[in-house]
This record gives C-alpha cells, sequence and structure tokens, in this order.
C-alpha cells in the first residue's frame, strides 16, 4: 500500500508538471468562463438556454476533447517509462507490479477527472451567483458520465501503453482508434447501415457499441427527457430501455469497458518482460 | 547465495542468454565483462526479475521472478544509463524512504558528501536536469544507502570522472563483507582490486570464470 500511494502521488506530481496539463486545465476551466463571457447562457438553441445551454456545450466540448487528451497522456504510462529505462530504475526497487500500473492507472484518473468536475462545478456555482436555474441533478449526472467515460479511456490508454513497445506506435494506435470511434461508426457504419436497410434497432445496438455515442446520447438525455433532438433513434432507445435504464448503461457499459482493458492491459504487462 | 541454473533469455529466435549455469556466494565481489551484445545487461535484468527466462534463478532462496518485490527490499541497483526522472532531487530522495524501510536521509546524504555531491544545494533540481556524473553518484547514493544484500551495478562508474571513479571504489571496499557486489566494466584494471572474481561473458555464454584473492 505504502508504494501505491508513492506511485499515485508521484504520478499526480509529475502530471501537474507537464505542459498538458496546465493546456487541458487551461481548455477546460477558460471554456467555461467563455461560455459565460459570450453571453452563451441568454441563447436559446433547440431548446436549451441558460445554464443548460452551457453545459452542453461544456459536454460536446468533452466528447471531441477528452477522449484523446486521455489517450495522449495515458499511452505514455508504461511504454514512455520503459522506453526511457525509467522502468526499470523503478521496477528494481520493491514495488509490486500491481501498486505500479494500477498507482498509475489513478494518479492519471484525479488528474483527468478533478479539472473537469471542477470546471463543471464552477458553471454550477456561477449559474447560482447569477441567479439561473440550476438543475443540480442533472450537474451531478454529467459528473458521472463524465467519469465513466474517463475511466473508458484511461481503461484502453492503458491498455494500449501495455501492449505496445514504442510511443509513436502507441500514439498512433490511439489516434487510430479514437478517430475510428468518432467518425467510422457513425459516418460510414450507420450509412452503410442504412443504405441496406437493415433493422433499426440492429443500427442503434451496433452504434451504441461506441463508448462515445453512448456519452453523447446520455448528456443529451440529461437534459432532453424525450431526446427530441436525436430524431428516431431517441424511440428505439428509449422504448426499449427508458432513460433511466439508458442513463445506468451509459455509466456502467463504459467504465466496465474501462476496467475491462485496464485488467488486460495489466495481465499482459505482468507476464511479459518488464522492461 | 545467488543460484542461476540452464538461464536462457531470447528476443524472437535470436538467443541473448545461452544456458548459464552460476553460483555466487555470499561475499562475492564479481566483475562481469564482455563486451557489446555479450548479454551482462540481460543478465542483470533476469536477475531484478524485469525479464521472463528460461531456466531458474533464485536469490536468497526466493524465485528472482515470483517473489521479486520481498527479493528487491535487499537489493540495491544503478543502471547503466541514468533514467530521465522527472523528479526533483529532494522527490526522487523521499521516494526512496518511502519504499525502502531500509534507507535513511542520513545515509544517503553521507554517501553522496563522500562522491563530492551536495544534496542540499540541487534538492530543488529535477533530476533530468543533473549532469551524467552527478546522476550517477545520486543513484549510487541512493543504492548504497539502502545497505543491500546484492548490489547490481552496471558500468556505475561510466559518467563519473576520475576523482569520482576513485572515490566509488574507495566506498565500495566499505560496503559490508558478507554484500554480495555484481558489476560490470569496460576498465578491467579500474575493479581488479576490489573484486576476486572475474565472469567473462561472450554471445549469451560464460567463456570464462576466475577466482582470485582481492589485493588490497
Amino acid at each position: 500500500m505504502k508504494s501505491f500511494n508513492s506511485i499515485v502521488y508521484t504520478e499526480i506530481r509529475e502530471s501537474m508538471r507537464t505542459k498538458w496539463f496546465f493546456l487541458y486545465s487551461l481548455i477546460f476551466g477558460g471554456a467555461v468562463i467563455t461560455l459565460y463571457s459570450l453571453g452563451i447562457t441568454e441563447s436559446q438553441v433547440l431548446g436549451f438556454v441558460g445554464i443548460s445551454r452551457v453545459l452542453i456545450i461544456f459536454i460536446q466540448l468533452c466528447l471531441a476533447i477528452l477522449p484523446i487528451f486521455i489517450l495522449i497522456s495515458t499511452v505514455r504510462a508504461v511504454v514512455g517509462d520503459r522506453e526511457t529505462h525509467v522502468l526499470e530504475y523503478f521496477l528494481s526497487m520493491p514495488i509490486s507490479l500491481r501498486a505500479y500500473f494500477w498507482g498509475k492507472f489513478l494518479g492519471k484518473l484525479l488528474v483527468v477527472f478533478i479539472p473537469t468536475a471542477l470546471a463543471l462545478i464552477g458553471a454550477t456555482l456561477w449559474g447560482f451567483i447569477k441567479g439561473l436555474e440550476v438543475a443540480l441533478p442533472s450537474v451531478f449526472l454529467y459528473i458521472v458520465l463524465l467519469f465513466s467515460l474517463i475511466i473508458c479511456f484511461l481503461g484502453l490508454g492503458m491498455f494500449i501503453s501495455s501492449i505496445v513497445k514504442k510511443v509513436e506506435w502507441a500514439l498512433g494506435l490511439s489516434f487510430l482508434i479514437w478517430l475510428t470511434q468518432l467518425l467510422f461508426i457513425d459516418v460510414l457504419l450507420i450509412g452503410i447501415m442504412l443504405k441496406y436497410q437493415i433493422k433499426e434497432t440492429l443500427i442503434v445496438a451496433v452504434t451504441l457499441l461506441n463508448p462515445l455515442q453512448v456519452f453523447r446520447v446520455a448528456s443529451i438525455l440529461v437534459f432532453d427527457p424525450e431526446g427530441s433532438i436525436l430524431g428516431p433513434s431517441s424511440y428505439v432507445i428509449l422504448d426499449s430501455i427508458g432513460r433511466t435504464g439508458f442513463l445506468v448503461f451509459s455509466t456502467i457499459y463504459p467504465i466496465s469497458i474501462g476496467f475491462l482493458l485496464a485488467i488486460l492491459g495489466y495481465s499482459i504487462f505482468r507476464k511479459g518482460d518488464l522492461v | 547465495m545467488i543460484c542461476l541454473e540452464n538461464v536462457g533469455k531470447k528476443f524472437f529466435k535470436h538467443h541473448v542468454l545461452s544456458k548459464i549455469n552460476l553460483k555466487l556466494n555470499s561475499s562475492d565481489r564479481i566483475a562481469i565483462i564482455g563486451g557489446n551484445g555479450a548479454g551482462k545487461t540481460t543478465l542483470f535484468r533476469c536477475l531484478l526479475g524485469h525479464y521472463t527466462h528460461q531456466g531458474n534463478i533464485t536469490i536468497f532462496g526466493r524465485n528472482a521472478r515470483r517473489n521479486r518485490v520481498e527479493l528487491l527490499k535487499d537489493v540495491g541497483f544503478v543502471p547503466q544509463i541514468p533514467p530521465p526522472i522527472q523528479m526533483t532531487v529532494e522527490e526522487l530522495i523521499n521516494f526512496n524512504l518511502s519504499i525502502s524501510d531500509t534507507v535513511t536521509k542520513d545515509d544517503i546524504f553521507s554517501v553522496a558528501s563522500d562522491l563530492k555531491l551536495d544534496i542540499l544545494e540541487h534538492q530543488k533540481k529535477p533530476f533530468f536536469k543533473f549532469s551524467g556524473g552527478m546522476q550517477q553518484k545520486l543513484l549510487i547514493a541512493l543504492a548504497l544507502a539502502k545497505k543491500p544484500k546484492l548490489l547490481v551495478l552496471d558500468e556505475p562508474a561510466a559518467n563519473l570522472d576520475p576523482y569520482g571513479r576513485e572515490i566509488f571504489f574507495e566506498r565500495l571496499q566499505e560496503i559490508p563483507k558478507e554484500t554480495i557486489v555484481l558489476l560490470t566494466s569496460h576498465r578491467v584494471n579500474e575493479v581488479k582490486n576490489f573484486v576476486n572474481r572475474v565472469i567473462e561473458m561472450d554471445c549469451g555464454n560464460v567463456i570464462g570464470d576466475q577466482r582470485f584473492e582481492v589485493i588490497k
């Protein structure tokens, strides 16, 4: 436990020293301030107004930036330390592989989650100060969804980091997976399935294999319980499992993927050559 | 005692170590010599539990890989190339103190001071911004301060200046007699007064194993 705590602490300290962390905090902290200063709370788009409007934009921003930020920073965790021989030195100390791997995981989780959650909480507080109507349960749900998304991509990052031998490969693979999730399933796969008139429930089911898509749909359903801006797919989703069921699924599914991938990564890491 | 039985390591089809059989006794001071690619570093990595391998390695009765955490409590290691650790010197020292029960701050400062490294002056500096020699001195101080039963030194003096090397080998003479010291060096003359055994490796094989009295 002592070595686990030391690894978590070290990971947090080292991440906070890096430029990406400042950029990351700046983007998320800055985004909220910018959204308010631009008067987004007064605008009304697709029925969303006030703090909801800010949060919707914030979530869209998270969707676009968060996964690739997590992947870029996490895929270096094992392979980066291996490449620079830092891993060789640290693993010559009495640190268990479990403490090392999961210590890194928890350290990264805290470093990524805390600024994002703080930005959301900051936005909510600002809303209170400005006298806007703030739906606290919705903010809480957003934080849970963000946590779930972060775990998913952290797991993926740790998995990639454990299986590749070079940082460049890890980064390349991360971009490929991210782009596939962002574009392929939406643009290509769904297009092809629609063209061949495949059953809509299957199309929606395949779409929801993608954790990014799950996050997107869930975050819309938080503020729009009818899912009206989702179009016909909302009927399929809501008729099948309902809003609550989908929100529960949106929380459990990405977390499960993340942990499964991280466990798989750990298993590969501990069985092979460590350095 | 360290026992290596039929230890082999291959990367894809290339054998880096071939059926190494060695017994290293308590108080042995061993220099492992050999050219580049002889298998010295690979052997060290197998000993430290970093590599999976064929055969069996037991160190003080424990398996090098399965019991690595317990085992590494008794091992001090200085790598050939100091890694670019981002921590400050102070953080690295505190990290070592938090991991190893046998290390004390006073011991680290004492060895470092012998090696003419003023830790207090540099403790806020990131480790990777140190010169190669200073990095190596700190890693040596951390390894020696641990008072290990096995000291694994991979080209420990490579980055040190002549004075630093001299002091380092003097300091090595002072470590407890029962400590097993394993070191690699390309300067055999430099270590000949310290070691009582020289193991020569070539292409992953042990091709020579000489024992002799240490000249004081």
